[in-house]
């Protein structure tokens, strides 16, 4: 808690939750999360690719030991669960992984410290973590929804994609109940994988706010155990939300 | 929860950064992946290979030693044989020459005896006559009865 203004509880957090925006109504931007998610992609992804323009098939460094490792893992989940011939799903499902994984580990940063550089800067909020805001959590998923519609499209042509939209699962005499559930279970998906992410590293920040909360010699005990606990979701919904993009690009790529 | 514009934003960043990956992170890395994967697997094929070398190496040299110690067996076996040869052939030129250091001896031996004999002969010859001259003084001529005392002294 910032000790200047000494604001009450209630408005501790609304500080914490209000993002940086600028302008009005639908075209205004939260700048914190385009910033933070841009300045962390760049990071991360520049990182990999001063590795991967140096890469030996030799005896590797440890960076590029470090990105092999992520690699690997993701190729080995892409190869177990997808089976389509599709050169985009392993590097959609890295760039998720990895993104989603530096923007999730931002909850680990104290929760005051964010604000506290913004305020230097003159800027009154700071939401560190893009994942808990569903302006970005929608971005990717609905950006995955369409690549899914794209794969449909790829593998199936328009004619199977229709024929399988209007035909699964009851049936040619059941068209157009069909339809509707095709459609439901299509919407669901960039739904629930956009509301999983946000939800658990909303309420995961909820807690290290609460956390800050409380005086300062007591935080430790409670903070500290949530920040361990915390490595794994931030790890689990990065997995989760990779997997799930591998799953849902399989089915449209399979035909059912 | 509010939704504004920054989706928009969000989805550009995401595919620029799909984009990025697929294009400059992902292709180099699984190749050089690949292709350490293929130097292990030629590595152990290599290694598996200089075993069965080595295995076959082993063998041959061991017969190479079988028979590097066979000829030298022969080699030994005929080399003990021309040493007896040899000295056979030695004792046979040595009995050969003493024989005939023996021969050229007992030859020498012979004249030499010859040669005496023939001396004393000459000697008891011309003593003969000496005695007889003595004997007789003047009445025998030495000249007249020349082949006489020759034909005494082959007798002789």
């Amino acid at each position: 808690m910032s000790e200047s203004a000494a604001p009450s509880a209630t408005e501790y957090i609304q500080h914490h939750l209000t993002n940086f925006t600028v302008g009005h109504g639908f075209w205004s931007l939260n700048l914190d999360t385009l910033i933070t998610s841009a300045f962390l992609g760049l990071v991360i992804f520049g990182t990999m690719y001063l590795v991967a323009r140096k890469v030996t098939s030799g005896v590797p460094g440890k960076l590029q030991s470090l990105v092999e490792v992520v690699i690997e893992m993701v190729e080995e989940q892409v190869h177990d669960t997808f089976h389509g011939d599709s050169k985009l799903v392993a590097p959609l499902a890295l760039t998720i992984f990895v993104w989603v994984f530096a923007i999730n580990a931002m909850d680990l940063l104290p929760v005051d410290f964010a604000p506290m550089v913004a305020s230097l800067f003159g800027v009154e909020h700071w939401k560190v973590v893009p994942t808990t805001d569903p302006n970005h959590t929608f971005a990717m998923s609905l950006t995955v929804f369409f690549l899914c519609i794209y794969g449909n499209f790829a593998a199936k042509g328009a004619g199977g994609y229709a024929k399988e939209a209007l035909t699964v699962p009851f049936g040619p005499a059941m068209a157009p109940a069909n339809l509707i559930f095709r459609i439901l279970e299509d919407l669901a998906k960039p739904i629930s994988l956009s509301l999983r992410l946000f939800g658990n590293m909303y309420a995961g920040e909820m807690v290290f706010i609460l956390i800050g909360l409380m005086p300062i010699y007591v935080q430790w005990i409670l903070g500290a155990p949530w920040a361990i606990f915390h490595i794994l979701v931030i790890t689990l919904q990065a997995f989760i939300f990779m997997i799930l993009t591998v799953i849902y690009m399989s089915m449209a790529y399979e035909s059912h | 929860m509010n939704i504004n514009a920054t989706i928009i934003g969000q989805a550009i960043t995401f595919a620029i950064l799909i984009w990025f990956t697929l294009k400059f992170v992902w292709p180099p890395v699984t190749a050089a992946l690949e292709e350490r994967a293929q130097k292990i697997a030629d590595g152990l094929a290599a290694a598996e290979r200089a075993k069965a070398d080595l295995s076959i190496a082993e063998r041959k040299s061991a017969d190479a030693m079988v028979e590097a110690r066979q000829k030298a067996a022969e080699i030994i076996a005929m080399s003990e044989k021309r040493r007896a040869e040899i000295v056979e052939e030695a004792k046979h030129e040595a009995v050969a020459e003493a024989e005939r250091i023996k021969a050229a001896a007992k030859a020498e031996v012979e004249q030499e005896t010859y040669r005496a004999r023939e001396a004393l002969r000459a000697q008891v010859a011309s003593l003969a006559v000496t005695g007889a001259e003595r004997i007789l003084r003047r009445e025998i001529n030495a000249e007249v009865h020349a082949d006489l005392l020759t034909a005494l002294s082959a007798e002789l």
